[in-house]
């Protein structure tokens, strides 16, 4: 990709080369359409596709967390690990304290982020495999941690019957009706909008100074420093704000499932949001987002096949990355450019 | 009062004393060079300088403050800049890309207002491109300012490793073997280029091998053997002074006679 950016274009230089692109905003405009629109026409009949949708949506929110600490050149397998916490801290307070599902979901966002960043200010300082074998023990720490919770976190039995989300009602206005288990539809409109605020937020944060900031990081730290970047309080900004969108998709799963179990989010969940990234394509913002609906949606599909569901599953998995190392979203990038490179 | 004053510096590494109770000052407006053969501390004492590395005792007074101890981003926002031996840039950003980050420092807006593009974001990043393409064109970078970092001779990388550093508006340049790997030709350009910055008010200190590059433009000299120094002086002092050569070309060896 020896692409030359085409920064004469454009002269705001917040994006420091052109990093809206106009394809960013169709793909960003067509999906919101597809989600709001084009899916409840198609699917609104049909309860399980929906629920799919719902899994693939907020599943790649949480790994657009994972995406932000690759940016930072960091192999985060920790995201299961705060998906926990924000679960547990949402089905905590709803069945304990009896706190609204809308003063969880942000709080349980908050509370994984804190614990990132207390987590995240040592263990930042490894990189590579050494970040991604700690990581991935903070998984099953977690997990652990969960399972020998005591009364707090109930142990194995979990935290069941969490009460789905209320009504929220402005000045006597209802402006949200209440949730019930019976319908997936209004989680999946909350899903898809999880999905899209989420998408808006770290697309302005790539595209502006902080974006360059962090790909700084990732291209040589020791640089990055030397120009005066505050590198440590970067990189705990990065993986923070990644908690944190593990802590909200925690939340949203434990209202929309109703339960909440150590093994809700184990190490192969952590893995999985790691895979819908390099899947999609790590260079781009929407590679998770493609990986998570393409991985969600095949393994659906399968089920046809039984037995030979984890098997095609795999193979699969293995054709993408042999044929696609850039993940999906290069496919579309590489003929592009030969379109540019036959019109010269 | 000078702008840089080492007083005392030593870095022990486990046995190994990389820097030894090394003591030197440097006045505004000087281009100071640091010399010594292989292996005498050069790099190890611009690790301390900007600090990099933490000293083992001794300190760095940097107009009159004591920036030893500090982190090194901070020592960067004060204005003491190093650039790096091996041609150390951001490799996937183009040229311009990396000299607009390397505004960093230079942001007026607020974290949340770069967030949200706020009007001063934006000034600041039109700003920062337009000074980018200063310093580019100034460097002699300015026709490959498109091109990715990485897809950059060599000669052009080491330009772009000062640019980023002059990008952060030092007061103090810590030049890293600025002219390493450079013919003749080049060398000449590479020298009128750091007399250059230091017209332009930037105290320069740089470590280097190359003699004749050295002599001509440095105002003082330090020398370095085994951690010591051992000479320091105009360039015509360091050429006379026996410790010097000693140094670099040996003793005289008595039972050859001579």
């Amino acid at each position: 990709m020896d692409q030359v950016t085409d920064g004469g274009g454009q002269s705001t230089a917040g994006e420091a080369g052109g990093a809206v692109t106009r394809w960013q905003i169709i793909s960003f405009a067509g999906l919101v359409l597809l989600l709001f629109v084009g899916v409840p026409v198609i699917f609104g009949k049909l309860p399980y596709f929906i629920t799919v949708l719902t899994n693939a949506a907020v599943l790649s929110f949480i790994s657009l967390g994972v995406w932000i600490t690759f940016s930072i050149g960091r192999m985060n397998l920790a995201q299961g690990a705060f998906a926990l916490v924000g679960g547990y801290v949402t089905a905590v307070l709803a069945t304990r304290y009896g706190i609204s599902f809308w003063v969880c979901l942000p709080l349980s966002g908050l509370v994984s982020a804190g614990l990132g960043a207390l987590i995240g200010w040592p263990m930042l300082r490894l990189k590579g495999v050494y970040f991604a074998m700690t990581t991935l023990s903070l998984t099953e720490a977690i997990r652990l941690l969960a399972l020998n919770g005591g009364d707090i976190t109930k142990g194995a039995t979990g935290i069941v019957s969490v009460p789905p989300p209320g009504a929220i009602r402005i000045l006597g206005l209802t402006v949200v009706p209440p949730f019930s288990s019976a319908n997936p539809m209004p989680y999946y409109f909350l899903a898809s909008a999880i999905l899209a605020l989420g998408l808006i937020a770290v697309w302005r944060l790539s595209t502006s100074r902080l974006g360059w900031v962090f790909r700084s990081l990732r291209q040589n730290e020791d640089l990055a420093t030397s120009i005066g970047i505050n590198v440590a309080r970067y990189r705990v900004t990065a993986f923070s704000l990644c908690c944190f969108m593990a802590g909200i998709g925690g939340a949203f799963f434990v209202a929309f499932q109703q339960n909440i179990y150590p093994s809700t989010y184990t190490i192969a969940d952590s893995v999985n949001f790691l895979l819908y990234c390099f899947l999609g394509g790590l260079d781009y913002l929407f590679g998770p987002v493609v990986g998570a609906f393409l991985l969600v949606i095949s393994f659906e599909l399968l089920h046809a096949v039984q037995d030979y569901q984890a098997l095609i599953y795999g193979v699969l998995m293995i054709f993408c990355m042999l044929c696609l190392p850039n993940g999906i979203l290069s496919l579309r990038l590489r003929r592009l450019g030969e379109r540019q490179h036959s019109k010269t | 009062m000078p702008i840089l004053e080492i007083q005392g510096i030593t870095k022990r590494y486990g046995g190994l004393t990389a820097v030894n109770n090394v003591s030197f000052s440097v006045e505004k407006g000087e281009i100071v060079a640091v010399i010594g053969p292989n292996g005498a501390g050069k790099s190890t004492l611009f690790k301390l300088i900007s600090s990099f590395v933490p000293p083992t005792s001794g300190k760095v007074v940097y107009n009159g403050q004591t920036i030893t101890g500090l982190p090194p981003h901070e020592v960067a926002r004060r204005g003491v800049v190093r650039t790096f031996q091996e041609t150390t840039t951001f490799r996937e950003m183009t040229v311009l890309q990396n000299v607009i980050v390397a505004h960093h420092l230079r942001c007026s807006a607020s974290g949340l207002g770069i967030y949200f593009a706020s009007p001063k974001a934006r000034a600041d990043e039109v700003t920062f491109r337009d000074r980018a393409a200063k310093i580019l064109d100034y460097l002699g970078l300015g026709g490959v300012k498109r091109l990715q970092a990485r897809n950059l001779p060599h000669g052009h990388l080491r330009a772009l490793g000062i640019a980023i550093a002059l990008a952060t508006e030092p007061k103090l340049l810590l030049l890293d073997e600025p002219f390493a790997g450079m013919n003749i030709e080049e060398t000449d350009v590479a020298v009128e280029m750091v007399r250059g910055i230091r017209d332009r008010g930037v105290t320069v200190v740089l470590v280097e091998h190359d003699m004749s590059a050295v002599m001509r433009i440095s105002d003082k000299i330090i020398v370095l053997n085994f951690g010591l120094k051992i000479a320091e002086g105009a360039p015509a002092e360091i050429q006379r002074n026996d410790a010097v050569i000693e140094a670099y070309l040996g003793r005289p060896d008595d039972e050859l006679g001579h």
